[in-house]
Order: structure tokens, then C-alpha cells, then sequence
């Protein structure tokens, strides 16, 4: 069983062509989103870092202050770039793996509108100071109920083409998208419960207040981290990584294993978050063990997908796109263990509310999961088109861009985090405080302006992948003709 | 049970995974509606007046929890800087709560009565103008902005729907004369809510103009209450401590 398992997708038997037996339309129209969105997401966050760096640039505009810009860029990213490039790669995915086409067509075009729909309202109403005021979670309730909704035809479509398949085993891609959308499910409900004002009011005030909802909303946080970054770019890293390598996933029992233990013990850590407040001892204590625990299952997913490559570790000298897979699966090895590092008690007092935790949280978000998406999409944009990629030497630059930036970015935010909790918290000869919250400020400028640069250099990467993007669409697009005319040789010849 | 039978089997995947996905929520955060230790009694804490809930509403709008937390920790460091670490009880009518995870400016858990109201009024239009150092954008249109109180009592009712005491009959008003004392629950009266609005942004004028009320004015209101509902001096130095 573990051969039907470990071959991802193996090529159909039928004769037809992938792009019309299977629903790629639905997947195009997702990656096209997940790029759009993921330079304008990008674009906003260099945007805010340079606010942080050069404060003028607020321009006293309310629209566009740090303060109500910032959810626009978390939202972009994580809900924008990532959520559709997980909503095109588990569509594709799915179907590969079932050898079935989606579930429908229709419904899956609805989830397309939704969630899209929901990104754009969102940037516009946080521009207009209408928010929730809980990170990641700001959507006014109104835009709550519209991705609850897109959401469930979502867990559906997916469900029915499960059911469909045409394999007695579900691959272990689909596991992690399942888990995902489930625990997604469970999560924005409970994170969104308000009343608003009235019926027509953009407006609510949430249903649980300080402590509870403070633990509530770090559960909800920490696995929008879990599951959406994690849990569901593992499916993507369990379809790809062997695909792009061509052979078979490392292990199939660490498969299992991993996955039971990473989704059973996600759910417990949120309250890392919430070290030293007033939420009481015994819950942050639970969460740092737990904490602990899930190095194990999270260093099993990135063996499991590293030692994939073995025997093949030369597709590293020639192939830029495994560069992409495995720098992301180092990057999520190298994120998993600060992690659970800076969940210890002794460790969060300095690194918690400051800048550390925005390099933290960048190594997982840059390194992890924007370079697995950029590697799949990498694979499957010139298989959806059926064309070659335009320029095999743009994704290098890309790479080389993205990974520089990466590095400055991390490495300033640990001076800036480091440097700051160590400020805040010196004494002089006599016992008071060496310095005032200013100064620290003052010495944050220097690396403040080094991430900018090195969000930039990651901007810049980004842009050129929508270029090449394009060109590869567009390119595809003249050589039609000539794809239907061997089309219709393959299909006389069978 | 063999794996193979997850494997093959879509409806026992959902279960099981709901299953082990529910356990680490239900064990961390169910037990906080219950265990009453949670937040401990402490005299002084109430809800927000009208203008003050108004003001932490704009709070909110402009995203002040990107850059200020307002929670302090039972840090010697953070004791100096922000005063007594913050109580559960202190954010008990924060609904959201606003604790925040990133200090890019200092921590505002108890900023009130810190400056006066004059000093918040010109360090939120440009705070350059008094922190040359600071990174913080300025909020020029929260004094030139009119208040929009117009839904004051849809608001007090909503935040009542969600466990906040205020009151809309007699009864209730009576509960609260009780708690809090008459001052206070006649503040807390939804009947008078505009009336109260009025009267505490004419009375203080946070702003310094009294020709108009400003979103100035409710922020300001605002800050000003942080972290001074409870008097320390009531309790022995160890008396929080054992609700940690």
C-alpha cells in the first residue's frame, strides 16, 4: 500500500488530456490570484516597514497610518497570496491525487468569488478604521459570515471529490488539506463570535472580553499559524517535493506519524503568547510544554521532505525550483526550533513584544511558506498551461533575491528584538532603569532600515515571478495551435 | 485498528481529526469560564463611561494594539517603567481585549493620569513635536473630527449583550448603585447615555476647544482612565500573587 501512497499522482491511465479531464481552470484563476495578491501584500508590508524606518511617511493620511495599514498586509499575505496558492494547489492537488475531476464547477468558481471577494472588502473597510482589532482575525462580521460561507463550499467541494476518487487510499497531501480546513473551520468561528450593533451595522464588540477572549484569540492566532501556514503547506510540500524530485516521499510511516502528532498538539501552544499577562500560570505552562513537544512532529515533516531528495541531491545543482522546495523546508526546520526556543519562559520574557518575534514569525512566513508556494507554483504553472516556464534564469535571480532578503530581514529583526529587550530591561550602577523606551526606539532605526531593504529585495523577487509568470501565460497562449496540433496527433496515433 | 482504514475511509478521517484537533482547545480555555480564581475581585474596576468606551473604540479603528500593549508584566524592569503589573480584573470589560503582542511603543496599560491632557492632545497630532525621537504617526483628524455618538445607546446595549453591567431598568440601576456605587451607576445608566456623554467631554475638555466634542476628546478620556480604576495602596505587596 505504501507504493500506491508514496507515488504522488501518479499520470492517469486515460488518454485525455490532464487539462480537460481535470478542472484547471478553476486552479489558474488561484494561482493568478495568489501572485496578484501576494505582490500587493508584499508591496504593503515593505510599505509599513518603511514607515517604522522613515515615520514621515504616514503623511498624516489616516488610510494609509501604520496602524490601520498593517492588517492590510497580514491579510494580503497570509490570506491573499497564501490562502489562494493553497486554494489553487489543493484544487490541483486533489484532483491529481484522486484521479477524479473537482466535485463541481460551479461551486468551486463560488469559493474563487468569496474568498477574493472577502480579501478586497477587508483592505478597503480597515483603510476606513472598520475592524475587529484582532490581529489576523480584523473582518468586520459581516466579511466573517462571507468567508464562513466560502469556507464550508470549500470543506465541500474537497469532501465530494474525496468521495469520488478513484483510489482506495487518500494521499497524505490531502490529510494535511483536510486537517486544515477543518480546524480553519473551527477556529475563525469561534474566534468570530460578536454582536454587532445592529443588522446594518458594520460594527460588533466580541462576545468573551479580557482574559478569555485574549486566549481565544491567541488559539485562533497561533493555528492560523498551524494549520493555514503549516499543516496546509505540508500538503503542498507532500504533493510537490516528490513530484519535482521524481521519487517518493522519504517515509511513509513518519508520514503518519507527524501528521496525527503536529495537528493533536497545534491546538495547545497558543497560549505561548501569553506568557507573563494576566492569564493564568497553569495555561501558559501546558502551552510552553507543548511547545516543546511539537518540535518533534514539525522536524518530522521537514526530514520527511528534505530526505526525499536522496539519490537526488544533485537536482540542486541544475534545478532552481527544488532550490526553492528545499531552502523552504530548511527555513521551516530553522523556524520550528526558534519556536518552541522562544515559548520557554525565561526566553519570552525578553524576546515577547518585541522585534524578535516579527523575525520569527518572517522566517516561517518568508522562508517557509512563501518559497514552498513559490516552488510549487514554479512547477505547476507551465503543467496548467501546458507550455514550458518562460526563463528558467528569472527563477534563479528570484531565489538569490528572495534568500538575500530573507537574511536581512531575520538578522535585523534579531538585533532590533535582542537589542531591545536587553535595553529595556538594564540597570545602572544604582538599580534604575539604564534607558528610557526612547532610546530604544532611537536604536531601532538602523535595523529598521535594513529590513525595508531586505523586504524589498523579497518585493523585488516576487515581481520578477509575475513577470515570468506572464510571459509563461502569454507565451502559452501564442503557441496554442501548436499544442492542439500535436494534441490531435497523440490522439490519432491511440 | 490498522492506519489503512483512515487511509480508505474520508468520513473516519473528519472524525478522528476533529477529534484530536478540539482536545488542546477544550482542556486550555474552557476550564477559564469556570475556575473562578481566573480573575480575582478587585474594588475599583468598572466598565467605561460613555465617552471612554467611545474613545477605545477609536482606539481600536486606528489600530493603536499594532504598537502598544497594555499589559505590564511582573518584571522589575517593566514594574519602573509602567507601575503595577496589570490584573485579569483590569481587562474584564475589554471587549475586544487589547493587550496587544508588539511594543513599538511603550506599553499603555496604565498611561493614564502619566501626562496631562494636554500633553496627549498635541503628542497624538504630532508627536514629533514633543518626542523628537518617537516613530509614531500623528492622528491630526481625531481632533478635528466631530464625535459620532449618534449610536451610543445601540453600542452600551450591544457591549450589555456580551456581559458588560450597564443598565437599561431600574432593577438593573439598583444592581449597580449597589456594585459600584451611585456616581458610577448613573454613568453606567444606557438612558442616560448621550446626556453623560455630553456632560463628562464639556465638564473635562480633554481637548481644550469646548465649541465642539472630538474624537480627541473620547480618546483622551480614554487614555486617561488606563490602569486607574484600581488603588494599589489598598493591598498588601503579595496579595495578587497567588492569583498568578
Amino acid at each position: 500500500m505504501s507504493q500506491t501512497a508514496a507515488t504522488a499522482g501518479s499520470v492517469p491511465a486515460s488518454t485525455a488530456v490532464p487539462s480537460e479531464q481535470y478542472n484547471y481552470e478553476i486552479v489558474k484563476k488561484f494561482s493568478i490570484a495568489a501572485v496578484i495578491w501576494g505582490v500587493l501584500g508584499m508591496a504593503a508590508g515593505v510599505w509599513i516597514a518603511s514607515q517604522l524606518a522613515w515615520p514621515f511617511l504616514n503623511f498624516d493620511i489616516a488610510q494609509i497610518t501604520f496602524g490601520r495599514f498593517r492588517p492590510v498586509h497580514t491579510t494580503l499575505v497570509i490570506f491573499g497570496f497564501g490562502g489562494n496558492a493553497l486554494f489553487a494547489t489543493s484544487y490541483y492537488i486533489i484532483q491529481r491525487t484522486c484521479q477524479t475531476r473537482l466535485y463541481s464547477d460551479r461551486l468551486s468558481l463560488f469559493t474563487f468569488y468569496g474568498w477574493n471577494l472577502a480579501l478586497i472588502l477587508g483592505v478597503f473597510t480597515y483603510m476606513a478604521g472598520i475592524t475587529q482589532g484582532r490581529e489576523y482575525a480584523e473582518f468586520n462580521w459581516q466579511i466573517d459570515i462571507l468567508i464562513a460561507i466560502t469556507w464550508i463550499v470549500y470543506f465541500w467541494v474537497f469532501l465530494m471529490t474525496l468521495l469520488r476518487r478513484s483510489q482506495p487510499h487518500i494521499y497524505v497531501a490531502n490529510w494535511f488539506f483536510m486537517a486544515f480546513i477543518l480546524a480553519t473551520a473551527l477556529l475563525h468561528i469561534f474566534n468570530n463570535l460578536q454582536v454587532p450593533l445592529s443588522l446594518t451595522s458594520p460594527h460588533s464588540y466580541s462576545l468573551f472580553s479580557g482574559v478569555q477572549d485574549a486566549m481565544t484569540q491567541w488559539w485562533y492566532g497561533h493555528n492560523a499559524v498551524g494549520f493555514f501556514l503549516t499543516a496546509a503547506f505540508l500538503g503542498m510540500m507532500y504533493y510537490f517535493v516528490p513530484k519535482q524530485a521524481g521519487r517518493p516521499i522519504y517515509s511513509y510511516k513518519l508520514s503518519i506519524i507527524h501528521f496525527w502528532a503536529l495537528v493533536f498538539l497545534y491546538m495547545w501552544v497558543g497560549a505561548h503568547h501569553l506568557h507573563w499577562t494576566a492569564l493564568p500560570d497553569w495555561v501558559s505552562t501546558l502551552a510552553a510544554t507543548f511547545s516543546i513537544l511539537l518540535l518533534l512532529p514539525s522536524w518530522g515533516g521537514m526530514i520527511n521532505g528534505i530526505m526525499t531528495l536522496s539519490g537526488a541531491w544533485d537536482k540542486l545543482r541544475t534545478d532552481p525550483i527544488m532550490l526553492f522546495l528545499i531552502t523552504a523546508l530548511s527555513f521551516y526546520g530553522m523556524s520550528t526550533f526558534e519556536g518552541p526556543m522562544m515559548s520557554l519562559k525565561s526566553v519570552n520574557a525578553l524576546s515577547h513584544y518585541t522585534d524578535w518575534t516579527v523575525g520569527h514569525v518572517h522566517s516561517g512566513a518568508l522562508g517557509w511558506v512563501a518559497m514552498i508556494t513559490f516552488g510549487s507554483l514554479y512547477h505547476l504553472i507551465p503543467r496548467l498551461w501546458n507550455t514550458k516556464i518562460y526563463s528558467l534564469r528569472l527563477i534563479y535571480i528570484h531565489f538569490f533575491l528572495a534568500t538575500i532578503g530573507i537574511v536581512l530581514y531575520i538578522v535585523s529583526m534579531w538585533v532590533a528584538g535582542i537589542g531591545q529587550g536587553l535595553m529595556l530591561r538594564a540597570f545602572d550602577e544604582y538599580g534604575n532603569l539604564a534607558y528610557t523606551f526612547t532610546e530604544s526606539v532611537v536604536f531601532l532605526h538602523k535595523p529598521y532600515m535594513v529590513r525595508a531593504i531586505g523586504g524589498g529585495f523579497f518585493l523585488l523577487g516576487m515581481l520578477i515571478m509575475a513577470f515570468n509568470v506572464a510571459m509563461t501565460i502569454l507565451t502559452a497562449k501564442r503557441t496554442v495551435p501548436v499544442a492542439d496540433e500535436s494534441r490531435a496527433t497523440a490522439a490519432s496515433a491511440s | 485498528m490498522k492506519h489503512e482504514s483512515v487511509e480508505t475511509n474520508a468520513g473516519l478521517l473528519i472524525i478522528l481529526t476533529l477529534a484530536v484537533i478540539s482536545i488542546g482547545g477544550l482542556v486550555e480555555i474552557v476550564p477559564l469560564f469556570y475556575i473562578n480564581d481566573t480573575i480575582e475581585e478587585v474594588e475599583g474596576v468598572r466598565p467605561y463611561t460613555p465617552l471612554e468606551q467611545r474613545g477605545r473604540d477609536l482606539y481600536v479603528r486606528e489600530g493603536c494594539y499594532t504598537c502598544h500593549s497594555q499589559m505590564v508584566r511582573p518584571f522589575r524592569d517593566e514594574m519602573l517603567r509602567y507601575g503595577h503589573y496589570s490584573l485579569a480584573a483590569e481587562s474584564q470589560y475589554d471587549h475586544p481585549f487589547q493587550w496587544g503582542s508588539k511594543r513599538t511603543g511603550p506599553d499603555l496599560a496604565r498611561v493614564g493620569g502619566k501626562y496631562s491632557n494636554e500633553w496627549q492632545v498635541q503628542h497624538l497630532i504630532q508627536p514629533k513635536s514633543l518626542v523628537p525621537e518617537s516613530i509614531m504617526p500623528g492622528y491630526p483628524w481625531l481632533a478635528a473630527n466631530r464625535l459620532d455618538y449618534s449610536d451610543i445607546e445601540q453600542r452600551m446595549i450591544a457591549l450589555k449583550r456580551v456581559g458588560v453591567p450597564y443598565s437599561i431598568n431600574q432593577e438593573e440601576f439598583a444592581a449597580n448603585v449597589e456594585r459600584f456605587g451611585e456616581d458610577v451607576a448613573m454613568m453606567l445608566d444606557i438612558n442616560r447615555a448621550e446626556e453623560n456623554l455630553i456632560a463628562q467631554a464639556q465638564r473635562e475638555n480633554f481637548d481644550g476647544d469646548s465649541t465642539f466634542i472630538s474624537e480627541m476628546d473620547a480618546i483622551v478620556a480614554y487614555l486617561q482612565v488606563l490602569g486607574t480604576m484600581v488603588d494599589f495602596n489598598e493591598y498588601s505587596a503579595g496579595h495578587f500573587a497567588e492569583f498568578r
